[in-house]
């Protein structure tokens, strides 16, 4: 089989899989009315799967400080940071970010994605120990292959299976990095970070958490599951991304490490790329602000999340061990999924579809995103569109 | 082969019937995919129960050159595993 008839192959796969005409995975989006409103085709439709999680990404404050960067820094940097300069937005990003998280350092990338990719292969290298969470997100995975160390697996939210691992490593303990999520994205269940920060103080090894799905969500300031638990100061490199409740598009790693600095001279997917332009730094300065002033977001958000997790319990459907932004519906088989997904989408409600391999232990799910954009209304018309499609998973 | 080698062999074939399902049968030449059907996720937690079993750490990035039941095999060997 050569290349063009493997990609075939797998083509024909996916569209087994799918029925022809439904675009389940980059369904095409005509416009968009609102953080929560969008039309696709000739419907118009609600939002339920995009991880806008505080709504910002109409937030006119973000709106006018991305005008006035375009009109005054142009459309873009035109390079990587190391080449081309490193302008005074950046680096006012970082400063905003480090002082947000009380640390000494931020390095700011440009997808979320590179600042897995970047933090991981830029702390570790041939020689040393990747010790990461089973259900890990791609971006952890690929960051941990970029790095060439050795990538261990601990079964997922076990701190005495992770604890099993480093005690196996001996000494090898003190030069591996343990990597866990705040908030997972597929079951929307949270890391045991009291139980993995005192293993990994015992062990002398460092920790990662990625705070993708939990910044601006969990914890009194919206500074994710570590501040939630108390455990900020002990979390050695934090990442999130800036496309969710900050509404842009961007990543970034802090730590207290002054060590982390080195990484802008040694991390490749920090180097060779472009920076982000100016209207995404601007835009992300000014949702950060709303961010860390966000206590009625965040309230408006959990009223949602209660209201639609309860709701949809109460229905009888199989959901994940808490709620949260993320609230999963599992079901039998990839058909349910699929029928439950297509008929959320008749209804006006557009929800993500996730069939085998991509959710834990070969699920087959829907997943919804709350936003704190939503109204109390709208949970209240996705839960009885949700009960009248029950039968599909009965 | 070392008695060592067939001891892992015995265990090894154990863990890949619990992974492949009751009743396969399992030949040292098997390809794990191929023939065993295992697909790239049971392979990463296959490996978390031989981890446990052997009690050696095998990354997962070693995994690139095992095809087969007895390419698996000589890689336990080679981790010093517990017997």
């Amino acid at each position: 089989m050569n290349l063009l008839q493997k990609l075939e192959a797998q083509a024909a796969e996916r569209k087994a899989m799918l029925p022809a005409g439904l675009h389940a995975f980059g369904i095409p989006i005509e416009e968009v009315y609102s953080p929560t409103e969008a039309r696709i085709g000739n419907q118009r439709v609600l939002f339920l799967g995009t991880n806008n999680y505080l709504g910002l990404t109409f937030a006119p404050e973000c709106l006018e400080a991305a005008h006035r960067a375009i009109d005054e820094g142009g459309t873009g940097t035109t390079g990587s940071r190391m080449a081309n300069g490193n302008y005074a937005g950046h680096r006012a990003l970082e400063r905003e970010l480090a002082e947000f998280f009380e640390c000494r350092s931020a390095i700011v990338f440009t997808t979320g994605y590179q600042a897995n990719l970047g933090a991981i292969s830029g702390l570790v290298g041939s020689g040393d120990v990747l010790l990461i969470d089973s259900d890990s997100h791609a971006s952890i995975y690929d960051g941990c292959r970029l790095s060439g160390a050795d990538i261990i697996r601990f079964r997922h939210n076990d701190a005495a299976d992770l604890e099993k691992r480093l005690r196996r490593l001996g000494e090898r303990a003190q030069s591996t990095l343990i990597i866990v999520e705040g908030l997972y994205s597929m079951l929307g269940d949270r890391a045991p970070l009291p139980e993995i920060v005192d293993i990994k103080n015992k062990y002398g090894s460092l920790l990662l958490v990625d705070e993708a799905h939990s910044l601006g969500v969990l914890g009194a300031k919206g500074r994710g599951l570590v501040e939630e638990t108390g455990v900020m100061d002990q979390a050695d490199f934090i990442t999130g991304t800036f496309s969710k409740s900050l509404g842009s598009i961007g990543g970034y790693c802090v730590s207290d490490h002054p060590q982390l600095e080195e990484l802008r001279y040694i991390s490749r997917p920090y180097i060779f790329t472009a920076s982000s332009s100016p209207a995404t730094i601007e835009s992300t300065r000014a949702a950060l602000k709303l961010l860390r002033d966000g206590t009625e977001l965040r309230r408006r958000l959990w009223e949602n999340i209660t209201r639609l997790y309860n709701r949809l319990k109460e229905l009888g459907y199989r959901l994940g061990p808490e709620p949260g932004p993320v609230i999963a519906a599992m079901v039998e088989s990839p058909e349910q999924a699929l029928a439950l997904w297509k008929g959320l989408l008749d209804h006006g409600i557009y929800v993500n579809l996730i069939l085998p391999p991509a959710a834990p232990a070969n699920q087959s799910l829907v997943r919804c995103s709350v936003s704190a954009a939503h109204t109390p209304e709208q949970m209240d018309r996705v839960a009885d569109i949700f009960a009248e499609l029950s039968a599909v998973t009965a | 082969m070392s008695s060592n080698y067939d001891e892992i062999f015995k265990r090894l074939c154990v863990q890949l019937e619990r992974a492949a399902g009751p009743g396969t049968e399992i030949a040292a030449d098997d390809n794990l995919i191929d023939q065993l059907e295992l697909d790239s996720m049971k392979v990463m937690n296959l490996v978390m129960e031989i981890e446990d079993e052997f009690d050696i750490s095998i990354p997962i990035n070693s995994l690139t050159d095992v095809y087969t039941v007895t390419d698996l095999a000589k890689l336990i060997e080679q981790l010093n595993p517990v017997l």
